[in-house]
């Protein structure tokens, strides 16, 4: 498989989606804080991590005992790149805006 | 050791030679160092690298104004460099400065691992907003230029 299937296939469930929205949030955290907001089991949580690590969206720190898991963006920045051009960021920065600001701060993020 | 603030990695298909000179040689770096807002000037980082020495992060403007100044710590080639980073008004404020640490690894396949561990940066947060932008563009660039020789469409850093 090749970097970039592995990302679209590391993105296409739910589950790991919410973690990556937790790293987002909170950045560099271990896997017992990770599974207090995800409502599955420690091993099933475990997994989804190594599939997020095998896709390089997440990197792990160890800082002696403690095994950090940090959101990595760098594959996502390069999706971007690939297929949106310079002149049109601003223009759909200011669509997201128009759509944050029209639907609210509550909408659904997965 | 503080936990770090941000940690990025990217795999990049060259030499740790190659990825270590791209860090500390501005003509390499002038080809992918993009800065840190979108409309970017294109910057070098700008030392002789020695541990003690201090290092300056300049715009290719022609204005020669650091934008970015900072000590060398550790600098070990070509597997780990070390700096501390801070604005130039808050150079002598040591409580101020955060710090940056550049891990090149060898991996499977030919790959090279580049770990980018940012350090300290709550001590600044609206250097935290600016830098978490940052990085992501750099090492997309310069993977880029170093598998394929050029920086990704778009990019204004090639000027």
């Amino acid at each position: 498989m090749s970097d970039i299937d592995k990302v679209f296939k590391a993105l296409a469930d739910p589950g790991r989606r919410r973690l990556l929205d937790l790293l987002h949030h909170d950045n560099g955290q271990m896997l017992s804080a990770l599974c207090e907001h995800m409502d599955m089991t420690r091993q099933a949580v475990t997994q989804h991590l190594q599939q997020l690590e095998a896709a390089n969206l997440v990197a792990v720190v160890w800082q002696g005992r403690e095994k950090l898991h940090y959101l990595n963006p760098v594959p996502l920045h390069e999706i971007h790149e690939r297929w949106i051009g310079k002149f049109e960021r601003a223009r759909l920065g200011a669509l997201h805006d128009l759509k944050t600001k029209l639907e609210g701060d509550g909408h659904d993020k997965t | 050791m503080t936990k770090p603030d941000f940690v990025y990695v990217t795999y990049i298909a060259t030499t740790p030679e190659k990825v270590w000179q791209a860090l500390v040689d501005t003509d390499v770096m002038r080809q992918y160092w993009c800065g840190l807002s979108t409309d970017c000037p294109g910057y070098v980082n700008v030392s002789d690298w020695q541990p003690g020495s201090r290092w300056e992060h300049q715009p290719m403007d022609g204005s020669g104004e650091a934008r970015i100044v900072g000590t060398v710590i550790e600098s070990r080639a070509p597997r780990r460099l070390v700096y501390t980073w801070a604005r130039p008004t808050d150079a002598e404020d040591a409580s101020k400065h955060s710090q940056v640490a550049f891990d090149i690894e060898p991996h499977t396949d030919g790959l090279v691992r580049l770990t980018v561990t940012h350090t300290d940066l709550e001590r600044d947060p609206e250097m935290l907003a600016g830098v978490s932008g940052g990085w992501p563009k750099v090492l997309s660039n310069l993977k880029t230029l170093l598998e394929t020789g050029q920086v990704l469409p778009g990019s204004p850093s090639r000027v």
